[in-house]
């Protein structure tokens, strides 16, 4: 399944990284993705960073999911991020 | 910077949008499938239009054979099974691998590839073999996870390689001309890897709009918004509306690593037949982690449940509720076709978001 929500990158080990989004952190790999850095909006699939976002597109998004948010379920995004 | 979508801006234009005539556009992946459905965009499009769901959903497209085989191999050589949750509930011919594992076979899910590998080493005694079954997303996953095997000298991992592209098969469709199709929907996430130009052939060469469309529900608005717009205009042209994932040219380190694991090969999809070069092979380089050599069987004879409409699905000749099992022997609790069972499904989203 692919999933939606963009992570941001707040730790990187090698090629190991720790990404977050709502209060949910997930372990990732980002050997497809070497140049990402801490900060960048990344999409994550089956446990690897398949893209980072467009840092100016990321901020315009974050205000469209603020109003999604607005109207869902925050458990259901907590969900959806640990599926992915 | 530009403002924001406003959503319900958005959404009051989209569903007010007055076509000229009945238009049928195909998505092809099969998180739109049910991102469509579950975001409740679906039920605000506009008057004429009919969405036709494509080949998009992996576990969908696999035929049962693939899972015969699996099983086959866990009964006989005693391998753990690894895979993604998805597999799980997927009736196989005579069986699943919910019901052997509760009859005892070692089934484990696992979220990424690479924890099959972690698996594999945490049990040097047993063989694991991981099933390798998704497009072009999931493909580099499995080969960072082959090679991650090889750099740790793990001699008891192995995948069962079911992977498949997803170009050939939208081109397969459009050579079938057994479907009426005004325009696509493409795939996200497996354009973010193949990019944009990969699917230049269908406005070029087949003379149908296509757009990239990302997963958010404004993205989904958006995208449907500008395949529309190409349809009712008459320009045959391929547009992103991801731009903020998907680059022209896709994720070149995925496909690298990719094509460094796989060849690219004919298989089978479900309802479709055999496509030239639309499946991946391990590459003969790492044949000693391919698990179809590693382990021979003799599965059973495959068989399809005889009234099971799965395949006619996957071409787009029908919608979920014209199979007469839908809804009544077909369920998620008890899926008599992989298209209920997978959360990917055409019939699981129906059954899930779609029945009014």
């Amino acid at each position: 399944m692919c999933l939606a929500i963009p992570m941001e990158i707040i730790e990187i080990k090698g090629h190991r990284a720790t990404a977050s989004a709502y209060g949910v952190n997930r372990q990732v790999d980002i050997t497809m993705t070497p140049d990402v850095i801490v900060g960048d909006k990344v999409i994550i699939h089956a446990g690897f960073v398949i893209e980072k976002l467009d840092p100016q597109a990321a901020r315009e998004i974050e205000e469209a999911w603020s109003q999604y948010n607005a109207v869902m379920d925050e458990e259901e995004l907590k969900k959806q991020i640990n599926e992915c | 910077m530009t403002a924001a979508p406003k959503l319900k801006e958005m959404a009051e234009a989209f569903s007010a949008r007055v076509l000229s005539r009945d238009v049928r556009i195909m998505e092809v992946c099969g998180t739109h499938t049910t991102e469509f459905f579950r975001t409740g965009v679906k039920d605000i499009f506009p008057a004429r239009l009919s969405l036709v769901d494509g080949p998009g959903c992996p576990v969908c497209v696999t035929q049962n054979e693939y899972l015969d085989r699996a099983i086959e191999i866990g009964k006989v050589h005693g391998a753990i099974i690894a895979t993604f949750g998805d597999m799980i509930k997927v009736p196989s011919s005579y069986s699943s691998l919910g019901r052997e594992k509760a009859e005892g076979m070692r089934v484990e899910v696992v979220y990424s590839p690479v924890d099959a590998v972690d698996l594999a080493e945490q049990n040097p005694g047993s063989q694991v073999m991981f099933l390798s079954v998704g497009f072009e997303t999931t493909a580099p996953a499995e080969a960072i996870a082959v090679r991650t095997a090889r750099e740790r000298s793990i001699k008891n991992f192995s995948i069962l390689c079911g992977n498949k592209v997803t170009v050939p098969a939208v081109r397969a469709l459009l050579d079938a001309r057994e479907v009426n199709i005004d325009g696509f929907i493409l795939p996200g996430h497996v354009s973010a890897i193949i990019g944009v130009n990969a699917w230049k052939f269908i406005a070029d060469e087949y003379k149908k709009p296509c757009v990239v469309v990302g997963f958010e529900n404004h993205d989904l608005i958006r995208g449907t918004q500008m395949l529309l717009d190409l349809i009712e205009s008459g320009r045959p042209e391929l547009l992103n509306e991801y731009t903020r994932v998907v680059r022209d040219g896709g994720n070149l380190k995925a496909q690298e690593i990719m094509y460094e694991v796989f060849d690219t090969v004919d298989t089978e999809w479900r309802g479709i037949g055999v496509i030239p070069g639309s499946g991946l092979a391990l590459k003969s380089g790492f044949a000693e982690f391919d698990a179809q050599k590693k382990f021979p069987v003799t599965p059973p004879p495959p068989k399809e449940h005889p009234g099971c409409r799965c395949g006619d699905l996957l071409r787009g000749l029908i919608i979920p509720t014209d199979c007469p099992l839908f809804g009544r022997a077909c369920t998620p609790e008890r899926a008599v076709g992989p298209c209920m069972v997978s959360t990917e499904g055409p019939c699981s989203a129906y059954y899930k978001y779609g029945r009014k």
